[in-house]
């Protein structure tokens, strides 16, 4: 067995003057959860039409399980695609809806019949073989459109926004079901999703594309916590953003001077020397907010608003003229807590490592 | 209580409505059909006209032998119009359907253009290509002939007294079933592409990938995908090509000459020189019900 289920070398894709796909690189292991998550028109369909055969690179090779795909069309790769509209044969029933493949590859008709069975129990759709897709609902297509692709035992499961027509609430509970599926088959999965959230839940490891390009990959937690790039810690969750000048270097902290008036302490995970333009991201539920300062380090600002989000309480607090922070606060539904009111001094304070330091 | 005159109002106010359209089918379509049906039970009078002497002695002289084969050379030329229709509109239609969007209503428009022109002189067009001196034969004892001449010269080779044989004459093309299907195929081709092109353009070519993502090649996605979803195209085009094939007059007429018939022109024949009116009378209702029935059964197997 090859060490990657799926590789792409330099992979591009140009439609005309579109540069759909750049110079994509990825490595995705055998058995692993894998997400491309980026925002509408970066490329994710594409590259998932590239690995299914349906598009040819334009530049760079695609490998699956080791093997070059070159120009073998769709038919011929060991991957099966779940598309964003099901795609289901209106024409046949969910029995040979799900049969389909297996028939193309001549499999003897009792052993389609039980791996149908099989796999119609697996999505838990049992009792509807003959239905036609117009006779399910959304959710229920979506369960069709899965066994027939998983039927075939493919080495990779390509999914394109499968959960995207559906409402929030069953969107949820696929979600959590999908993930336990593809551990207890154990197939790879490329999954296709604009939806960060659905990608931190459900992925082993997630790839951000922006405009072609893939930004960063890694485990949600690595994605999360350690954004590499603007574009990374804005997308996924939410994220403040400190613009300023290098002032000092030490061992292994930066100061920072935040719109030429606020000193910030970053620790230096990254090169940089004095007076180069740098970002530092902060998530808003990692700044905890005092009415004395706790440390040193802390910032005073004002309170702008309040907004009670529910779970949480949300505040806008003034830190220089051009900067506002967003802060999260839990929100216990006690006295205990704290409560700002606008117009309120306040001090801003944070672990050192929430804070990241980001070039550009 | 108060519902009833109030219902009824409404109702008066609808036949009201569709009165004219109702008019229009009763004296244009209705009334003359059931003439012409009720004609089609009486006899010939010594000087033409109509004698109500009922009989079914027209229906039975339909199956003499010599109207049998006629309606037998009917049926077979209709079918094989509408084969090749499908055989040449199909992919015409597909072709069209697959452009992208910003072309096909160009290249639709395109094969309307010819049609605008009167189906008559379009017809006649295909006497002066397909005749004896027409442009085809022509070119086949003309410029062809020469050139087999001066290659035979230089390179003697029994198979060129074949092909020179065979161009020394003109090709018996006229007056025969193959000019009529010629003519047929011609004028009703847009008849086939239309309904073919509307429902190729309807579909839904994701289904045509999921299927070559199940490993199915393109051949087993079209017989499998394509042609099953848009069946419904070619059971219409072939039912508009089918029936003015199998009534067909003027096509057998101008491009048939005097051998080739079909039951357009014996219909024609009754009513305007033997002045059998009661016989062509049931001619068109055996030619009707064979279309009627005809329909039904292609709509039954489509449904399938
Ligand atoms: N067949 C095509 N011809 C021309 N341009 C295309 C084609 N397919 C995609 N593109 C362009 O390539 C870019 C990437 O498209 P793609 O469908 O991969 O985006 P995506 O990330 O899947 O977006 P979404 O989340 O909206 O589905 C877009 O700018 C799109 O307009
Ligand atoms: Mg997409």
């Amino acid at each position: 067995m090859a060490e990657y289920a799926i590789e792409l070398r330099n992979v591009s894709k140009h439609f005309g003057p579109v540069v759909a796909v750049d110079h994509v690189t990825l490595s995705i292991r055998d058995g692993e959860f894998f997400s491309l998550l980026g925002p509408s028109g970066c490329g994710k369909t594409t590259t998932l039409r590239l690995i299914a055969g349906f598009e040819l690179p334009t530049g760079g090779e695609i490998y699956i399980g080791g093997q070059l795909q070159g120009e073998t069309p769709p038919y011929r790769r060991p991957v099966n695609t779940v598309f964003q509209n099901y795609a289901l044969f209106p024409h046949m029933t969910v029995y040979e809806n799900v049969a389909f493949g297996l028939e193309m590859r001549r499999v003897p008709k009792d052993e389609i019949q039980r791996r149908v069975r099989e796999a119609l129990e697996m999505v838990r759709l049992p009792g509807m073989e003959n239905r036609r897709p117009n006779q399910l609902s959304g959710g229920q297509q979506q369960r069709v459109a899965l066994a027939r692709a998983l039927v075939n035992r493919p080495k990779v499961l390509l999914l394109d926004e499968p959960l995207g027509a559906l409402d929030l609430k069953l969107r949820k509970a696929m979600q959590l079901e999908l993930k336990a599926l593809q551990e207890r088959v154990g197939i790879t999965f490329v999954y296709v999703t604009h939806d960060q959230e659905e990608a931190l839940t459900m992925s082993d490891r997630i790839a951000v594309m922006n405009e072609g390009r893939v930004l960063q990959v890694g485990t949600p937690e690595e994605i999360y916590e350690r954004p590499t790039c603007r574009f990374v810690a804005d997308f996924i969750g939410e994220t403040n953003f400190l613009s300023g000048r290098v002032k000092e270097r030490r061992p292994k902290e930066v100061v920072v001077l935040v719109d030429g008036s606020v000193e910030v302490l970053v620790a230096a995970d990254r090169e940089v020397g004095v007076g180069d333009e740098v970002t530092i991201a902060i998530r808003p539920e990692r700044i905890s907010l005092h009415a004395k300062p706790p440390d040193p380090r802390a910032l005073p600002g004002r309170v702008e608003e309040r907004i009670y989000v529910g779970t949480d309480i949300r505040y806008l607090v003034r830190l220089t003229e051009q900067t506002v922070l967003s802060v999260r606060q839990q929100n216990p539904g006690t006295d205990a807590m704290i409560r700002f009111s606008p117009g309120d001094t306040v001090y801003l304070h944070w672990r050192l490592p929430s804070a990241r330091l980001l070039t550009e | 209580m108060a519902e009833r005159p109030r219902a009824r109002r409404e109702t008066v106010r609808l036949l009201f409505l569709i009165a004219p359209s109702l008019f229009w089918l009763l004296v244009f379509f209705l009334f003359p059909l059931l003439l012409v049906f009720a004609i089609s039970f009486g006899q010939r009078g010594t000087y033409g006209g109509v004698r109500w002497d009922l009989t079914l002695e027209n229906y039975v002289r339909f199956f003499d032998p010599l109207y049998l084969r006629i309606f037998g050379r009917t049926f077979s030329i209709a079918l094989t119009t509408t084969f090749l229709c499908l055989l040449i509109g199909y992919p015409l239609a597909y072709f069209i359907a697959t452009r992208p969007a910003r072309w096909r209503n160009g290249l639709v428009l395109l094969l309307m253009i010819p049609f605008w022109t009167n189906f008559l002189i379009r017809t006649y067009a295909w006497l002066l290509i397909l005749r004896d001196q027409g442009v085809i034969n022509t070119f086949w004892t003309g410029p062809l002939h020469e050139f087999l001449v001066q290659i035979a010269t230089a390179l003697p080779l029994p198979l060129w007294e074949i092909l020179l044989r065979a161009t020394s004459q003109p090709l018996h093309l006229f007056g025969t079933d193959g000019a009529i299907i010629v003519g047929l195929v011609y004028g009703w081709l847009p008849d086939m592409v239309l309904p073919c092109y509307a429902a190729i353009e309807r579909l839904d070519f994701s289904l045509v990938e999921a299927a070559q993502d199940l490993y199915a090649n393109r051949f087993r996605s079209f017989t499998r995908v394509i042609l099953p979803l848009t069946m419904p195209g070619i059971i219409a085009g072939s039912i508009l090509v089918f029936i003015p094939s199998l009534g067909a007059y003027v096509t057998p007429d101008l491009l048939g000459g005097a051998k080739s018939i079909m039951l357009g022109n014996v219909i024609y024949s009754q009513f305007m020189s033997a002045r059998d009116y009661p016989f062509g009378s049931a001619i068109s209702f055996v030619l009707m019900a064979v279309m009627l029935v005809g329909t039904l059964v292609y709509f039954r197997m489509g449904a399938e």
